[in-house]
């Protein structure tokens, strides 16, 4: 009994972790139609972010919730305005530049803070269920993923700016006729989205090691899950991650970590292969 | 371009700390120089480990220089940077054999990389040095192996925390030969030693999430873990068993936590503490050699001192034990340095005693157990003139000296 709740916990926090690492991406690939090579980047840049302001004495609450996402935010602005802006419609080339863009992150970083390993502790300590003992750590994960799909959802929804977003997304050249100033929304955008993803990559510092190379353990797992989710954000993600999350974690849980991975892949693959547009090309498409 | 920036960089600090390195550096001729050739990761994912490793190596070369050289004529390094990327690793082998005709090469990091350049050095007959704990079996007289293998730190640590903890063990590594040869040697020493292994976990590279294999280890309940992850990704492992209250519920043991050095730095105590290794190096060993050593490498990288592991101080083995057979043979030609290598001369180095086994070309030396505490080994266990067990069943040069294989030594 206390290892299946375990067990259910673990499936939570796999499901958990693939929407935190896919909601910023999904916000940019989704509104934008912009793939960016650089998301794991982003991921880094929010985790050292917290290292670096909890090495300095901050809060490490409010170097997670508050400053990684406010710093890769604005990187992520920065990075619209001068690179972004110009790539629209062009998938490939936005694909290469934002590729480059993660080599000069990876190499700029390395240089400022060297390639060695850094981290912080895990705060929270630990919570007993039964005769298990698991990170306390995971509820704040999985309650995060909860919030964030909660707010993205909400703020589509209910709000005018919400409103404006989704304008944007189905008929730029319309929205643009109603006077709407569509390459704000973009920047807009692209700057949430990264600060979603900086918000991911400092939930995730305490948890494993910061390298500058870590971008790559995670963009793997980030595009499949949008990707397999589909056109729409919050249905897509939540389905997706939902899915595969549970798929690789039965499997991990049963097998091993390798038979997991392939089980996500294989997975991933299949539904690919009979939803092209992914889950929500098919199946909740009016959904957000 | 990173060579020439690097190099000179390492040098001009290096020259600032210790005026009395350069002077005699600068009185030999140049022109007339030895060169030596560095293969070391200096940037990429393993540039942890080659960064210190080329520092030390270039420390070597500075020292055997300010002692007037060898054969009357200063060492020059040649330095690249393989970027930890084994394409690169094979054209700056061939460059250092046939265009820079090195009379030495220390360098390579992880297996991979040193079966890349190990067979180029082998058939253009340039001698190498390969300085890295590794899994054994590489039978090749042309490399001189001064890590330790699995037989010498393995074999001593698990009787050690079998005799400490328990008999019940639960192993996590990489997925990866190093991983693989590790886990079945832990198993092979647990079994001799009347314990049981209940379960193998691998794990690729790129895993970060341990939550389930937590879970299951708490489920099998062991009385020890034994771990042979490696790597940043695998690093979660050691932060999330701390965060799940784990640290104080199952001890662990490791053949690979710090071996380049910095993992035990990171680590809060709370998280680090307890965790026992087996190297063939501690910086906390405390002997004269090893203090004096250590002040050397403060005196002439005070900003950038190398965080030092087994890796850097073999490193340091490599170059005064090839140095010392130059010296003795007279010469740089290959086969008179060879022959003094095998002749089973006892070096004594910051680690110990070490000497080379004729029959493998692998270390002889002292092995240790240590504990971590307050982001120190603390050395519990000193094992004297350990042999390298597992290459030995592999590998004769004395009866093949023209082997050039890497055996996959099978427990079976």
């Amino acid at each position: 009994m206390d290892y299946a709740i375990i067990v259910v916990i673990e499936m939570l926090r796999a499901i958990s972790w693939l929407v935190l690492l896919a909601a910023g991406l999904g916000i940019i690939f989704g509104m934008m139609r912009v793939i960016n090579f650089a998301h794991g980047e982003f991921l880094m840049l929010g985790g050292y972010t917290v290292i670096m302001s909890t090495k300095v004495g901050v809060n490490i609450w409010v170097a997670i919730l508050i400053l990684a996402p406010l710093c890769v935010g604005l990187f992520g602005v920065l990075v619209e305005r001068l690179v972004i802006r110009f790539l629209y419609g062009r998938i490939l080339d936005s694909l290469l530049a934002t590729w480059g863009l993660s080599l000069l992150m990876i190499g700029g970083v390395t240089l400022i803070f060297g390639n060695t390993v850094e981290g912080v502790s895990t705060p929270l300590g630990s919570v007993d269920i039964g005769a298990y003992s698991i990170p306390a750590y995971n509820f704040v994960l999985i309650g995060f993923a909860a919030l964030f799909l909660l707010a993205i959802w909400s703020v589509l929804k209910f709000t005018k700016i919400g409103l404006i977003a989704r304008a944007t997304m189905q008929n730029p050249a319309m929205a643009e006729a109603l006077g709407v100033r569509t390459t704000w929304v973009y920047m807009a955008t692209f700057g949430v989205g990264s600060a979603v993803t900086g918000l991911a990559g400092g939930l995730l510092a305490p948890l494993t090691g910061v390298v500058p190379t870590m971008g790559v353990n995670f963009v793997g797992q980030s595009f499949i899950t949008v990707i397999t989710g589909g056109a729409s954000m919050v249905a897509g993600t939540l389905s997706a991650s939902t899915l595969l999350g549970s798929i690789s974690q039965a499997t991990t849980i049963a097998t091993g970590p390798v038979y997991g991975d392939a089980a996500l892949l294989l997975a991933a693959l299949v539904l690919l292969r009979l939803l092209p547009q992914g889950i929500t090309g098919r199946i909740f498409t009016r959904s957000l | 371009m990173t060579k020439l920036s690097r190099r000179r960089f390492l040098q001009s600090s290096a020259a600032l700390a210790a005026g009395s390195v350069a002077l005699p550096y600068a009185a030999l001729a140049d022109d007339d120089a030895i060169l030596v050739g560095g293969l070391h990761d200096l940037s990429g994912g393993l540039d942890t480990s080659g960064i210190p490793m080329n520092q030390i190596l270039n420390l070597a070369i500075d020292e055997i220089n300010a002692g007037g050289g060898l054969l009357g004529r200063p060492l020059k390094p040649v330095i690249y940077d393989p970027q930890s990327n084994m394409s690169l690793y094979s054209q700056y082998a061939t460059q250092l054999a046939l265009k820079d005709k090195v009379a030495v090469v220390h360098g390579g990091i992880t297996s991979a990389s040193r079966e890349t350049i190990r067979p180029i050095f082998h058939r253009f007959k340039t001698l190498y040095f390969y300085n890295t704990l590794y899994e054994g079996g590489v039978c090749d007289r042309n490399e001189v192996t001064l890590g330790t293998t699995p037989a010498q730190t393995v074999e001593k640590l698990i009787p050690y925390v079998m005799n400490l903890w328990g008999k019940k063990v639960y192993t996590v590594a990489a997925d990866y030969n190093y991983g693989h040869i590790t886990a079945a040697w832990f198993k092979r020493y647990v079994e001799e030693n009347g314990g049981e292994v209940i379960e193998t976990e691998f794990f690729p590279l790129d895993v970060t999430q341990f939550g389930s294999t937590i879970a299951k280890i708490q489920s099998a309940a062991p009385d020890i873990v034994l771990s042979a992850l490696v790597g940043s990704g695998h690093f979660g492992f050691y932060r999330q068993w701390a965060a799940a209250g784990m640290k104080s519920r199952i001890p662990m043991a490791s053949t690979t936590f710090g071996a380049g050095g910095s993992e035990p730095i990171i680590m809060t105590p709370e998280e680090g503490d307890g965790i026992i290794t087996s190297f063939g190096y501690y910086p906390t060993i405390d002997t004269p050699a090893n203090i004096a050593w250590k002040e050397k490498i403060v005196a002439a990288y005070p900003d950038n001192t190398p965080v030092l592991s087994e890796l850097a101080e073999v490193t340091w083995e490599g170059m005064m034990i090839w140095a010392d057979a130059v010296k003795e043979a007279g010469t740089l030609d290959r086969e008179p340095i060879l022959e003094v290598i095998e002749s089973g001369k006892t070096y004594d180095m910051p680690a110990g005693k070490v000497s080379i086994d004729p029959k493998t070309h692998h270390a002889i030396r002292d092995v240790y157990i240590a504990d971590l505490k307050d982001h120190e080994f603390i050395i519990k266990e000193k094992y004297s003139q350990v042999q390298p067990a597992d290459t030995q069943m592999v590998c004769n040069l004395e009866e093949d000296p023209n082997a050039n294989v890497h055996h996959e030594i099978s427990l079976n």
